[in-house]
């Protein structure tokens, strides 16, 4: 029989969110995003092979405000996953695991999303003409 | 007390019931995608505002196209293995569960042909 008194882990709603657990549901959640938004990208490429119209429908769409968010959504998601994948396979290779690294590696990882996302973003900017 | 080896339970005796494999492919598409996704994203970005004629020749160029069939086969494949995990986790009805996995896969599988089909009908059209 169990004890009653022995330790359980702590349920989500007590639970300090830290760096580095807040990072791994991030890590899941931006996963779950790409899948979603890959979907619009696709639209974009089915457009381009069914014909004029339907491309710039979706070109249309994309320009719009709604459209600019999903994709300002989805490049920050694709830019943190990839980041912060490239720290997993690290992980997977026993390197950066310390409490310390974790939390340095971490960090580079949420400057280096931010900052990859601003260089695209300025860079699809700089290619329309916008500078 | 197990009789089975410890090889024997690595060996596709997992919950899963097939070793390593998944956590194998998961990391090999990962490595894949990186040069991939980087190439796709400044790709997408030199483009930006681009038009039909434009995105098409773009899509038609021998180099671009093999990259991009390359790039929907790894997206697919490390999506539908992701999303497998995360509906592992969070749906604990049997039934349910896996319905859900079935259907990812079909979708994945489905999705990643029509845009394969989507390339080449630009790639030769």
């Amino acid at each position: 029989m169990a004890s009653q008194n022995r330790p359980l882990s702590p349920h989500l709603q007590v639970y300090k969110p830290q760096l580095t657990s807040v990072m791994s549901i991030m890590h899941r959640a931006t996963g779950i995003a790409l899948a979603v938004g890959t979907l619009l990208l696709l639209c974009w490429l089915i457009a381009a092979a069914t014909g004029e119209r339907a491309f710039n429908d979706v070109q249309a769409f994309n320009a719009s405000w709604i459209g600019r968010l999903l994709l300002l959504g989805w490049s920050y998601a694709l830019f943190y996953h990839l980041c912060n994948g490239i720290r997993h396979l690290f992980w997977d290779a026993g390197k950066g695991f310390e409490l310390g690294a974790a939390y340095r590696n971490g960090w580079l990882v949420v400057a280096a999303s931010v900052v990859l996302t601003a260089a695209a973003w300025i860079w699809g900017y700089a290619s329309m003409g916008a500078f | 007390m197990s009789l089975r080896s410890p090889l024997g339970k690595v060996r596709g005796l997992g919950s899963a019931k097939e070793g390593v494999v998944h956590w194998w492919a998961q990391r090999m598409t990962a490595v894949a995608l990186i040069p991939l996704v980087i190439w796709f994203v400044a790709s997408i970005a030199a483009m930006a505002g681009a038009d039909y004629s434009t995105f098409r020749d773009w899509i038609a160029t021998p180099m671009v196209s093999i990259l991009l069939v390359l790039l929907t086969i790894a997206t697919f494949h490390h999506a539908q293995l992701g999303l497998q995990v995360v509906l592992e986790d969070y749906v604990h009805t049997e039934w349910l569960k896996i319905a859900c996995i079935g259907l990812v896969k079909f979708a994945a599988i489905g999705l990643a042909v029509a845009t394969i089909f989507s390339i080449v009908r630009i790639a030769l059209g």
